[in-house]
Order: structure tokens, then sequence, then C-alpha cells
């Protein structure tokens, strides 16, 4: 046997017979890149929120205060903006859970075979779509010389006014987020078994009995994983509500943009992305408290 | 279960009209990209695909693109090898803390996109790393390594490891073994994985605005003329060229990897 050879298989029994190394090679790479980027960025962030703006240079003081938070609970704007926020993030995620439990339900338990596999490739191209096209499209549509208003006028109905108001950020935060509610729901569907459906029937339950108490418990960790997306999604989202919304339609995600990049002021901004994640975690708190994550 | 025929009917009604919904924003964006008139209105009188040239032919898109292209094949790269390498990690070895680190990989989209971005503005302002691809990059990969660790993992759950065990019994080096037994159990799952991440970041625009400093990636560039509400057609044509592009990616995983790994957490 060639020398190379035998260093190489010496290596790799070497290797083999230590399972902390193989691990800690394997592991140490992309572990180190989220410690070192995105652990640590976070982690200055959330001490930035903890300093503050110097108002005639615009240099950040490196100075422990809790003004950033305290401007956020005590100026009513700003709790206007969180209540607006959140609000928004529990209506869109209660109508894309009623919009996608009966079609996830229809595509993975009553569609037959050929149909749920067309459905289901339909539904990759909203999913991965561009998000700016999406609301663009959307302008197009909503706008007052849009294509609905001159829908409604061709067919003499009433002409609906909704662009830049609040309904049309809820209509276009449903459409974008409720790909996100179908695809966890549409697999938590797939994993309940026919044979539980039928044992159900069996013992004389009728449709909605088993809906309700069989189904639903079982579908309800994909509900809550769809309904992170959708309410972190909410809550992230700047973009929409500056193209969609109007005057009325300013949420935390346009309050950190106009604070971190029009205004300059960091450690303000990331006061606000506390709050956010804040919110996420209080949502997760409740998610779990409610037994959701049980059968995750 | 048994339903009457009238639920059918109504749930099949109701799923015709939530594709319809999800569909109609779509074709209504695809069609004004080719009418001829700078006003977006239906019916389009004249068909063209002017703006199509127009748009082509811009510098600042030209630029934004190939930003965007490069951006997004060297976050890809970076996604690729750590994505691959954590889903081994975790699904080979048990250690302490290991529900930790899946946890950790989701965080990037499990919280606000705008966190993420905001957190990474904020560590490159302090350690004073001026804006530049690179910053664009890290971004991206960031969040794309969950694209890639969804699609490996998946398949390695559903792969024997005894296969990996019986070709080092059979005297193969760790080097053969991964080459010749590993590697073809994974490929189609990691290649999907990578389209998937590429898609991702070249769609991305979040993240996007808060590394980026002052260069514009295509979705920027989108982003700032729908703002202006300047070169409307020529956005159109643009949006529908961004469609394109993402969905190529998006239809080729779906073929090869037979759709695991498409679903909602990886696409955010």
């Amino acid at each position: 046997m060639p020398v190379k050879e035998g260093i190489r298989q010496r290596t790799g029994a070497a290797l083999w017979r230590r399972p902390w190394l193989r691990g800690a090679l394997t592991l140490s790479p992309p572990l180190l890149w989220f410690l070192v980027i995105y652990l640590s960025s976070l982690v200055v962030m959330l001490i930035t929120a903890f300093f503050s703006v110097d108002s005639l240079t615009g240099n950040v003081i490196y100075q422990w205060t809790w003004s950033n938070f305290s401007q956020i609970f005590t100026q009513s704007v700003y709790g206007s903006i969180i209540l607006r926020t959140v609000l928004m993030a529990v209506l869109v995620t209660i109508t894309d859970a009623l919009i996608a439990l009966p079609f996830a339900f229809y595509l993975a338990k009553v569609a037959g075979r050929r149909w749920r596999h067309l459905l289901l490739s339909l539904l990759l191209m909203p999913l991965w779509a561009s998000y700016l096209a999406k609301v663009y499209a959307w302008i197009n549509i909503l706008s007052n010389k849009g294509v609905l208003p001159d829908l409604e006028s061709h067919l003499h109905l009433p002409i609906t006014h909704i662009a830049f108001t609040n309904i049309a950020m809820w209509i276009v935060f449903s459409y974008l987020w409720l790909p996100f509610m179908i695809v966890p729901i549409y697999g938590a569907f797939e994993r309940v078994p026919n044979s539980l459906l039928e044992a159900s029937s069996d013992l004389g339950a009728g449709s909605w009995q088993t809906f309700r108490w069989v189904i639903l418990p079982m579908v309800l960790p994909g509900i809550v994983a769809g309904s992170i997306f959708t309410f972190s999604l909410t809550l992230g989202d700047f973009i929409t509500p500056l193209l969609i919304g109007g005057s009325s339609s300013t949420f935390i995600g346009n309050a950190i943009y106009d604070s971190a990049i029009n205004g300059g002021n960091l450690p303000f901004a990331a006061a606000l992305a506390f709050v956010s994640i804040a919110i996420m975690a209080i949502y997760l708190l409740l998610a779990k408290l409610a037994g959701a994550f049980e059968a995750l | 279960m048994r339903l009457s025929l009238l639920t059918r009917a109504a749930l099949a009604a109701l799923a015709l009209c939530v594709v319809v919904f999800l569909f109609a924003p779509l074709a209504v964006i695809i069609l004004f990209a080719f009418g001829k008139s700078n006003v977006q209105t239906f019916p389009i009188h004249h068909w063209t695909t002017y703006w199509f040239g127009v748009a082509w032919h811009d510098p600042a898109v030209r630029s934004a693109l190939w930003l965007s292209i490069k951006a997004g094949v060297a976050a890809t790269a970076i996604a690729l090898v750590l994505g691959t390498l954590v889903a081994f990690g975790i699904h080979r070895f048990k250690f302490f803390g290991r529900d930790s680190v899946s946890l950790l990989l989701v965080l990037p989209i499990a919280l606000p996109g705008i966190v993420t971005g905001l957190a990474l503005q904020s560590a490159f302002n302090l350690s004073g790393v001026p804006f530049s691809i690179y910053t664009i990059i890290i971004g991206h990969a960031t969040f794309c390594i969950v694209v890639v660790f969804n699609n490996v993992i998946a398949r390695l759950r559903r792969t024997s490891l005894s296969l990996i065990e019986a070709s080092a019994d059979l005297g193969a080096t760790p080097l053969q073994t991964f080459r010749l037994v590993t590697m073809p159990m994974l490929s189609t799952a990691i290649v999907a994985g990578a389209l998937l991440a590429f898609a991702l970041s070249f769609d991305e625009v979040i993240v996007t605005t808060f590394t980026a400093g002052a260069q514009n990636t295509l979705p920027l560039w989108i982003f700032g003329a729908i703002r202006l509400g300047q070169q409307l057609p020529e956005v159109n044509a643009v949006v529908v060229g961004v469609i394109l592009l993402t969905l190529i990616p998006i239809v080729v995983a779906a073929r090869i990897s037979s759709g695991e790994g498409l679903g909602g957490a990886g696409r955010l």
C-alpha cells in the first residue's frame, strides 16, 4: 500500500474513533458564523438601544440611558404605532388562518392526487414570486385609477375608495403572507392519518365533530407555525405600509426605517427593534402557554 | 372522511377562489408589462415588448442586476457550505444544546427581517466596516443558510447512515466515502437548496436596505422607482423579469428535489 494512502486511511480511522472531533470540525464553521456575525450583531443592537444621539453632530453618544425607551413609552404616537402594528398582525393572522384552513384541508384530504399535485405546484409561484412585484401589482389594482375601480365602473358598481387606507393594508398583507400560512397547515393536515378520520366517523362523529375534536387539535401546530411567520412578517415590514398605506399607516417597521435610514438615529431605531423582538417573544410565550408547541 | 357532495363542492369552489386570488395580481402585472401606454389601464390596446428593451438598456437597471447576481451567487456559495455542514453536524452528532442550534438557525427568519437588518447595520457601524457588496453578502448569507440546511437535513433524515458505515467498513477513506457515497445521496438536495437560496437572495429587500448603503440591488432599484412614481412602465418590465428569474430556479429546485424543503420556513 502506498504511504500516502496509509496516512489517509489512518486519519480516517482516527476521525472515526473520535466522533467529538468530527462533530467539532463539522459544526464550528457554521456556528462561528452565527456567533460572530449574527448573535453578536443582535447584542450590539440591543446595547445600542441604550445609547443616544447628539442632536447637533448626529454622532452616537456611548453613554447608558433609558431615554429611548422612556420616549417610546411616554409619547402617545409610539403607543398608537405599536398598537396599530399588533392589531394588524393579529387581524392578518386570523384572516390568513381562516382562508388557509379550508384550502389546506381540501388540498390534503379531499382533492384527488392529480389535482392536489397541480394545486401544490401552482402554489409555488405566488409563494416565491418577487415580493416587490406583488406589492406593486396591488398598487396597480387598488389605486384610484387602478384595475379595481376601473372594473367597478364598467360593471356600474359603487366604487370603493380603499387606496392608501388601512383596509388596503389589511388586504395586501393578508395576500402577501397567505402562502406562508397555507404551507405549514397543509403539512400538518398531511400528517393526520386518514384511518383516524375513518375511526372518528365509524364511532359516530359527524364531519363537524371530527373536524373540531380530531383534526383541529392535530393541525394546531401548523397554524401556530404559520402564525409565527404572518406575525413576524407584519412586524418587520416597512415597504408595504410605505407603498400601499396612507398617512395613518405608520407601523413599527416604518418607525425603525425612518429613524435608522432617514433620521440617522440608530439608537432609537434599535430601541424600537427591541420592542418588536419583545412583542414576538410575548407572542411565542402566549402560544406556548396555550399548549400550541406540545405537538410540534 | 365522509363529506356530503355539497361540502366537497363548496371546498372545491373555495380552493378555486384562493388560487384565483393568489394569481390575479401576478397576471395583472405581467399583462401591464406588455402594454405600450404610459398609463396602466385595461384594456391594453397596443401590445409591445418595447419596455423590456428600455429596461435592458438602462444602465442603472443593468448595474443593479449585476450587483444582485454577484451578491446572490456569493451568498449562496457561503450558505451552501455552512448550511450543509450544520445539517450534517445536527444529523450525525448528539451534543448538548443541539436543539438550541436548530433554533438559532431559524432565528433570522423567525424574527422580523428588519431586526436582522438593523442588527447588522449597528454592528457594521460600531466596527467601522464600510457598506459594500460584502456587507450585502454577509446579510444575505445569514438568512440563506437555513434554506440549504432545511433541504439537506430533510434528505439526511430520509437516508440511512448504514451506507456510510458500510463504506468505511469496506476500507474507503472519509474522502472516498464523501465523494462516492454521501455526495451522490445528497447532491440534488444540495443543488435545490442552493437554487432556493439564490432566489431568496435575489428578491430580498428589507435586510438589504440596511446593509447596502448607497448601492442599489435590483429590488432596491425597483423599490426606489415605485416610491418616486417614475419610470413605471419600465418598472413593470423589470418586475416581470425578476419574477421569471426567481421562478426558474424554484421550478428546477422543485423538479430535482420532489418538492422537499420548498415550504414556508425557507421563504422568508
